[in-house]
């Protein structure tokens, strides 16, 4: 049995990024995420790895891409506009297709918005997140632990899939603490980083990190590449989790610290004899589409709690075809919901 | 028969897209000399930016990166980080340097990062057709500043040799053009220092190239030589401005 250790979610989301051999970050600071950098910043030189304060967020993500490119594990982390910040080179990953892991410890907006807890850069997150036809692979933890193993999954994935791989957590779940396991885990079989930029050292052609292709025909051809990656992506890396919803009439959908809320309106619905359940996507993109279809014959109704005016929604009602009512119950600008409000709206929908 | 000229090695055996007349050429070879010279082209990174030498991974026969305008010396940063033992370089024009990449390049400058940057400054912004640099001349016409630049309007030209050098994290800045044999040979040995203190491990260099544009200037490519030397190079001048090793280096 390992012994768990006390830790925020932001530190965890750290010492997952150690774990997984992460030895160069890149960061800026700001609120609600500092603790990573402030984490990263006294761990790195104890383990012969690379911390860098950058001048900016968009300096910060361009040295992703620099150590990315050279071949080894990156990774950078901020809150909404700090990653408002480095959509350009969210973009300039995908075209050069490397790996790389991104944090988004997202707080209320638009603006400079609030320091508070949000969910408002879904759109951001799953829909490109920039200029160009691309996707990034978007991992919501919703607990410390979650924080730690799927900080570690996204390097194996984003090196997998040369794909960059997104943390998409919030204020909560960045400030919260909880007792966590941090034992070491067994390292994947991934292919070998043969395109990297490492010198031909007079034994190979120079391998070249580009996003620019003046042929629209070469254009298209890569894209289709890529985009074949992503039908894989989407095949084989779509995680869910489900609450309760074997019998369920009313299935709530949500996501991060919402969706922890939304189990407990899903008991209290219970102790008043509606039949609720939970369907939680683990990741954004891709969307756990079939589970969602596949309830749409089941169920009555869907209610959607986001920390945002709506933004997955429009996902649930795509991917359930609009079968069924599709409810949504959102609190926006760093306000939190509570699972009496839930409640409600699972009230309301098992009454329609 | 003896062969006493021939194309450097860690030049690419390609046709470059480059205009009669412009230097890119020349600064692009003695890049590739230097390299030779010093037996680094196998542990060489470039890394190109976006503007008339955004090809530049096409044209050196080392491993390259392209990245987005005015990024160069933060995604150099990240490599040479990832990997010291690689020499990594930036070759940048004036509006991927000195406007959109200004901080970039300065913090990479103040940071002391061992790379070595190529700077090379034609007063215009080349690819995208001739429109005000922040190194365009007070008076000159582009075609964003079609009655030519002026103080009220646009301010002043930025002169990056002398801004770097009052920077503790420099470690070499110099300003050569290569109008000229003599002028070429100088810039030449200033290339290839930038390229040794690297080896070294004495931190950041940096070398302004003043250079010439005859297309978008509409000049032929003898005028424009003429220009730069009018025109530029009092703005401009040349020299060492800074060399942090100079005593212990000897000149």
């Amino acid at each position: 049995m390992s012994e768990k250790v006390l830790m925020k979610g932001n530190e965890a989301i750290a010492e997952g990024a150690l774990l997984a051999g992460c030895r160069h970050y890149f960061g800026y600071p700001i609120t609600p995420q500092t603790e990573i950098a402030a984490y990263m910043a006294k761990r790195m030189p104890k383990v012969d790895g690379v911390f860098l304060q950058a001048e900016s967020e968009v300096a910060s993500i361009n040295m992703v891409i620099g150590a990315s490119a050279a071949g080894k594990r990156a990774m950078t982390s901020s809150s909404s506009p700090g990653v408002a910040l480095k959509s350009e080179g969210l973009s300039y990953l995908a075209g050069c297709d490397l790996p790389a892991v991104v944090v988004n410890i997202q707080r209320g907006g638009p603006g400079l918005g609030g320091i508070q807890p949000s969910q408002a850069d879904y759109f951001h997150a799953t829909k490109g997140g920039a200029h160009g036809d691309f996707h990034m692979l978007v991992l919501a933890p919703n607990s410390v632990q979650e924080m730690l193993d799927y900080t570690y999954k996204a390097f194996d994935l984003a090196d997998q899939y040369r794909i960059t791989a997104m943390i998409l957590g919030d204020g909560i779940l960045g400030q919260m603490m909880e007792p966590i396991d941090i034992s070491p885990k067994e390292p994947a079989k991934l292919p070998p980083k043969d395109w990297a930029l490492t010198g031909t050292r007079g034994e190979r052609k120079p391998n070249i990190v580009n996003s620019l292709y003046l042929n629209p025909e070469d254009l298209e051809a890569l894209n289709f590449q890529r985009f074949e990656r992503y039908r894989q992506i989407e095949e084989k890396e779509t995680l869910h989790e489900t609450y309760r919803t074997e019998d369920a009439e009313i299935v709530v959908v949500a996501y991060g610290a919402a969706s922890r809320i939304a189990k407990n309106a899903i008991d209290l619905a219970r102790e008043g004899g509606v039949k609720a359940g939970l369907l939680r996507p683990i990741t954004l993109w891709p969307f756990p589409k079939k589970p969602l279809r596949e309830l749409a014959d089941k169920v009555k109704a869907f209610v959607v709690a986001e920390l945002s005016m709506g933004q997955m929604v429009e996902d649930v009602r795509l991917s359930t075809e609009s079968l069924r009512p599709v409810y949504l119950s959102a609190h926006t600008g760093g306000v939190v919901t509570t699972p009496e409000e839930i409640l409600e709206h699972i009230k309301q929908a098992a009454a329609n | 028969m003896a062969i006493v000229f021939e194309k450097p090695k860690a030049l690419a055996d390609v046709t470059m897209h480059y205009c009669p007349g412009c230097t890119h050429g020349i600064i692009h070879r003695l890049v590739a000399e230097a390299m030779d010279e010093l037996d680094i082209t196998g542990m060489a990174i470039g890394v190109a930016p976006v503007g008339c030498a955004v090809f530049a991974y096409n044209y050196f026969n080392c491993d390259m990166a392209q990245a987005a305008h005015g990024r160069a010396p933060a995604v150099a940063t990240g490599i040479k980080r990832a990997n010291p033992d690689n020499i990594v370089f930036t070759y940048q024009g004036d509006g991927d340097l000195a406007a959109i990449g200004t901080a970039e390049t300065v913090h990479a400058a103040t940071r002391g990062e061992n790379i070595t940057v190529i700077f090379v400054n034609n007063a215009i912004y080349g690819m995208t057709g001739g429109q005000m640099a922040p190194t365009t001349l007070l008076g000159q016409v582009t075609q964003t500043t079609p009655y030519g630049r002026t103080e009220a309007a646009n301010g002043y030209p930025i002169r990056v040799a002398e801004m770097l050098a009052t920077l503790e994290g420099a470690a070499y800045v110099e300003r050569v053009t290569v109008d000229s044999v003599k002028n070429v040979r100088n810039a030449k040995k200033a290339i290839l220092k930038g390229f040794q203190y690297q080896v070294e491990g004495r931190g950041f260099s940096l070398i302004e190239v003043v250079s010439t544009c005859p297309t978008n200037w509409g000049l032929d490519p003898v005028e424009a030589l003429d220009w730069l030397r009018e025109k530029m190079l009092p703005v401009y001048p040349l020299g060492v401005y800074k060399d942090k090793f100079a005593q212990e280096v000897g000149k």
